[in-house]
């Protein structure tokens, strides 16, 4: 019982309120400094590229935005299945939350990968790049898990349908994109120019490793926000939300 | 067993009692692809590059829309409450009614698409292998419009939300059918794209049922 | 200055995806503070003062 304690707590939303009241403003902070320390590094500290000159800076935005709209849609897939499967409400509380800020980040991803595509392939877009073409998929998936979630009345039946299309969306995100990949070998074979060089130097990949750690705060710091917002929303009738907000002693 | 036997019969024999609900998609498929001409050129070698993405996209709107009421009726007349209390599993009448108008709406959609393909001046060596595309094809589409279906039965509008939801996962099955097509029309063996159909048809026929029967319950409940 | 500004030739493509993460960011973290703070404003203007008689009476037994 005592292992699974921390568990239990997790599940209990006063808990997490409180704990991502006190969590926030460390991560917050740390997050500023270390996109500060990674801008810095990016665009002053690292060689430019021999290859792509300083056009390449650009992967210190493109790449940690690409790894954020991956890595929440996981997030947000797998908050949504424990909700559920134990039907956790605060489980499909963190899944509404991650869903804005993971499409946003990925529509990020596709206006750097198209703004670094144009002096590289001389064009925005290419449909032959596999990963551009699944980020735009999976800019597709959170907008329908967006939609289909808010477009119910009862909010419990809209996370539980949603949580479903979450699945059958991480389940068919891997099948779209090697499906892609075979489709563009057809067309272009190795002529594509690919938005990573082959060899990064050391001093070209610690700022992209500080600005992948940065946009990780971030993102944890936008969604412990979020969450206490959504929390208070689904628990507005209950008495610890009640004397929360009128300072009372809980 | 016994209940899939019965409630594939059923179906189709309402589906046959209400013909225009399933006549309404092939005509859609037909209007759709008889409109691209105009807005792209008469002219043959136009339209020869042009035929197989037509064809596609046109099977891929027209399969959506007719698999959109699938289990609406059901749902508004009671009779999926009875289908999700019986003790056969949810997967298998939802894998029979899956069936059943698989039957009454993509098996005449592949009866037709030969005759539009022909009007897009596609070879007559090609159309065999655009049958066989479309025959694996058409099964994966159906699960993921009844996928579609059944998130969104509960919900007045379903329409516009379904195809957002499930447009963008057919994706590779336009790949694939494409290719095979384009490769018959080229004097290639299309082998290649024709197993990976196979392949999707059988992943979707295997997981999509219980996908659309879980979604049902959490509808329905 | 002037140099690191005009990035190599590359500063409309470079200072673009800068910039436009930055508007994200903002954004995302505008947005969410204000979320928060107009839930909790709306609660505070919903939720009554703490008022004894409003209270359900636990009897000690």
């Amino acid at each position: 019982m005592s292992r699974w304690r921390w568990f239990h707590l997790l599940a209990s939303p006063p808990y997490v309120y409180r704990l991502a009241e006190r969590l926030a403003p460390w991560i917050g902070a740390a997050s500023v400094l270390a996109l500060a320390a990674g801008t810095y590094g990016g665009l002053v500290l690292a060689p430019p590229d021999y290859l792509q000159g300083e056009g390449f800076r650009i992967i210190y935005v493109h790449v940690p935005s690409a790894y954020i709209g991956l890595m929440a849609y996981v997030v947000m897939a797998s908050a949504a299945a424990c909700g559920f499967i134990w039907r956790i409400k605060l489980a499909h509380a963190v899944a509404a939350c991650t869903a804005p800020v993971g499409a946003s980040f990925t529509f990020l991803a596709l206006f750097t990968g198209a703004v670094w595509g144009k002096p590289m392939w001389g064009t925005y877009w290419q449909w032959g790049d596999a990963r551009l073409v699944s980020e735009l998929v999976l800019l597709f998936l959170y907008l329908g898990f967006m939609l289909l979630r808010s477009s119910f009345d009862e909010r419990d039946k809209g996370d539980r349908v949603a949580a479903i299309l979450a699945a059958v969306g991480v389940v068919n995100v891997p099948i779209i994109h090697y499906s892609v990949e075979w489709w563009s070998t057809l067309h272009q074979g190795a002529t594509m120019m690919r938005l990573d060089g082959p060899s990064i130097t050391l001093e070209m990949l610690i700022p992209l490793l500080i600005m992948i750690g940065a946009f990780t705060l971030c993102f944890a710091w936008l969604i412990l926000r979020r969450l206490q917002a959504e929390i208070l929303d689904r628990e507005r009738r209950t008495r610890w939300v009640e004397q929360l907000v009128t300072g009372g002693a809980s | 067993m016994n209940a899939y036997v019965t409630l594939f019969a059923r179906d189709l024999k309402l589906a046959l009692r209400r013909w225009s609900e399933f006549a309404t998609p092939l005509i859609f498929f037909v209007i759709i692809a008889s409109l691209f001409p105009f807005a792209l050129s008469p002219e043959a070698a136009v339209l020869n590059q042009a035929g197989t993405g037509v064809l596609w996209i046109s099977a891929l709107l027209s399969s959506l829309l007719a698999l959109d009421g699938l289990f609406r009726t059901d749902v508004d007349d009671g009779s999926m409450e009875q289908l999700i209390l019986s003790p056969t599993s949810l997967s298998l009448l939802v894998l029979a009614k899956l069936c059943a108008h698989w039957v009454v709406s993509s098996l005449p959609l592949i009866a037709i698409a030969p005759f539009i393909a022909l009007s897009f001046y596609m070879p007559v060596d090609a159309l065999a292998t655009l049958i066989v595309a479309l025959l694996l094809a058409t099964p994966t589409l159906s699960v993921l419009a009844a996928i579609g279906a059944a998130l969104t039965v509960s919900l007045k509008t379903g329409g516009a939300l379904v195809g957002l939801l499930v447009l963008p996962l057919t994706s590779p099955i336009l790949i694939f059918g494409t290719r095979a097509t384009d490769m018959a029309m080229n004097g290639e063996s299309a082998a290649g794209p024709l197993y990976l159909l196979a392949a999707l048809a059988a992943f979707s026929l295997s997981l999509g049922p219980m996908t659309a029967a879980a979604a049902l319950r959490v509808s329905v409940e | 200055m002037k140099e690191f500004l005009a990035m190599g030739g590359y500063a409309v493509y470079v200072w673009a995806a800068y910039g436009m993460t930055v508007v994200v960011i903002a954004l995302n973290a505008w947005a969410a503070q204000r979320r928060l703070r107009r839930t909790l404003g709306e609660l505070k203007t919903t939720a009554q003062p703490e008022d004894p008689a409003r209270r359900p009476t636990v009897r000690k037994v």
